[in-house]
């Protein structure tokens, strides 16, 4: 579904990727986990469109992409929830979702767009109850939600999500991490971005581990999860060697 | 000061914060795609007027208008695409400085095409000398269009920034570009339509006050200074208060005449515009909160 090959991007000329090579298939959760400042939202970010690589390749469902505008990557079926949610506050739940029905209203008029709302509403029952109410006074996990299901009203080949657990109370976050399980069981594919490394490994399938702008480690997720590096540097613990 | 008199006041002095407030909504409607304060407004107001009064020899008056009106649009957004569109994420200073310069160059246009004479549309009905009465205040029809084009103009706004997908989709630009970008909206087709917009309420401005104010090529500046100031007055972004705000500088320059002489009407608004600035910069109904998330 998403194919990355040796790319470099960066602002200007701090070079933040350097090499990154990494694949998801079609169905699965991928988790890249990483600390502050190891590149995962730029990743994102040039996946989608809004920087441009310097060097390498991306292919989305077979496509190079790296020339596409943002429009033209979202309506080829890539939707990205954005790091701090960035819903339009001033306008209600309810605008906030249709605005994110946008290149859907395009691809199969605005029948879809409202079975597809009904769906998101079936989701995210809280966004029903709070349809009239302005985005901006939501609560963080309400956000969380409203930023989700405003990237699914395109309905999305591959879903990313930039750190959708930060902030949250731990109760929040294990709710958000069954939605994306759910959306996976939904048969939809998830690029998911998290620094609570244990909770995507959780979920995820395969995870890639990021650090200053290179992946490091990859693997299945179990096997991540056991390996002594990552479990020092992401999971806060050492394992006793017996 | 008589009853009589009074009224007579208070009725210029809607009628020119009317065509003030639809003069700021224009700046308002660039202002939330952009960031920035387009100061052509005043020209898109100044060509209306000359575009429909130049047509009026080849059709009548209302086909004369609504082609003026669709030329300036169309006028505005050759604008945006040829000096603001190509540019590579440009700084808000740089952008103003542009249409400064936009402003100049329309005007230099429209001394070439026109000359420097004053000219005007006829009166929609009647003539300069028709009134009619409410009680004893005599009011000229003319008014009545201004007041009502002006009513019609921010209702029809109102309704499609509220109520229509395109109105939602230039709302959800100026809210947050990146979210919107990540809809798939094409922003930068928003800031096209944005200057389509202003151009075409602007121009329909110019139309129906040419009658009483008339229109010569640099009649745009003084109109932008006041449409400027009362944008400022109401907060900036802020199209409802800029209706208040307006009429409440209509009134203020309206009665201001029984007090200064004529000659100082200007300068009452460039005063208000200076204390504003002073005082309260984020305007008489901006929050603070807002101001600080504002470029300027």
């Amino acid at each position: 579904m998403l194919k990355i090959r040796n790319l470099d991007a960066g602002y200007g000329k701090l070079r933040v990727l350097k090499n990154i090579s990494l694949h998801v298939d079609p169905g699965e959760i991928v988790t890249m986990i990483g600390a502050n400042g190891a590149g995962k939202t730029t990743l994102l970010h040039t996946i989608i469109g809004l920087i441009k690589p310097t060097k390498g390749e991306i292919n989305f469902l077979d496509t190079p992409c790296c020339r596409s505008s943002v429009g033209q990557i979202v309506a080829s079926g890539c939707a990205l929830v954005p790091e701090n949610r960035q819903v339009f506050a001033s306008m209600s739940v309810e605008e906030n979702l249709l605005l994110g029905g946008h290149v859907l209203q395009k691809r199969e008029g605005r029948a879809a767009v409202h079975k597809e709302l009904a769906h998101q509403y079936e989701l995210f029952p809280i966004l029903r109850e709070r349809r009239n109410q302005f985005a901006g006074t939501l609560s963080g996990g309400e956000q969380q939600m409203l930023a989700m299901g405003r990237a699914l009203m395109s309905k999305p080949r591959l879903v990313m999500m930039d750190e959708p657990s930060t902030g949250l109370a731990p109760l929040i976050v294990r709710d958000i991490f069954q939605i994306i399980l759910r959306l996976r069981e939904e048969g939809n594919t998830v690029l998911l971005i998290e620094q609570n490394a244990k909770a995507a490994l959780g979920i995820a399938d395969r995870g890639y581990v990021l650090e200053v702008g290179k992946v490091i480690v990859q693997g299945p997720s179990d096997i991540l999860l056991a390996n002594t590096d990552v479990q020092r540097a992401y999971l806060g613990r050492e394992k006793v060697t017996e | 000061m008589s009853p009589d008199l009074f009224f007579q006041y208070l009725f210029a002095g809607i009628t020119y914060g009317s065509i003030y407030a639809v003069v700021a909504i224009g700046f308002n409607i660039i202002y939330n795609a952009t960031g920035i304060i387009n100061f052509a407004q005043g020209e898109f107001v100044m060509l209306g007027g000359m575009i429909s009064i130049s047509l009026l020899h080849f059709m009548p008056l209302p086909l004369a208008i609504a082609s003026a009106v669709a030329l300036t649009m169309l006028i505005g957004a050759a604008i945006e695409i040829l000096f603001i569109r190509w540019l590579q994420s440009p700084s808000v200073m740089r952008m103003i400085i542009i249409t400064i310069g936009i402003s100049i160059l329309l005007k230099e246009v429209a001394l070439h095409i026109w000359g420097e004479s004053i000219r005007s549309l006829p009166y929609f009905y009647g003539n300069e000398i028709t009134t009619f009465s409410i009680g004893s205040v005599h009011i000229s029809p003319q008014v009545v269009w201004v007041i009502l084009a002006s009513a019609v103009m921010v209702a029809g706004l109102n309704l499609f920034f509220k109520s229509t997908p395109i109105g939602r989709e230039m709302r959800a630009c100026s809210a947050n570009r990146t979210a919107a970008l990540l809809c798939g909206i094409n922003a930068r087709n928003m800031v096209t339509l944005s200057f389509m917009l202003s151009a075409g309420i602007g121009a329909l401005a110019g139309c129906v006050m040419s009658p009483i104010t008339y229109t010569q090529y640099d009649s745009g500046s003084a109109l932008a200074l006041k449409g400027f100031t009362v944008a400022i007055l109401g907060g900036l972004g802020n199209s409802g208060a800029a209706v208040l705000a307006g009429i409440l500088l209509g009134i203020i320059e309206a009665f201001s005449v029984s007090v200064v002489p004529l000659a100082f009407q200007d300068a009452i608004s460039i005063a208000i515009l200076l204390v504003i600035l002073f005082v309260k910069p984020h305007g008489l109904f901006g929050s603070g909160d807002a101001a600080r998330l504002k470029d300027f």
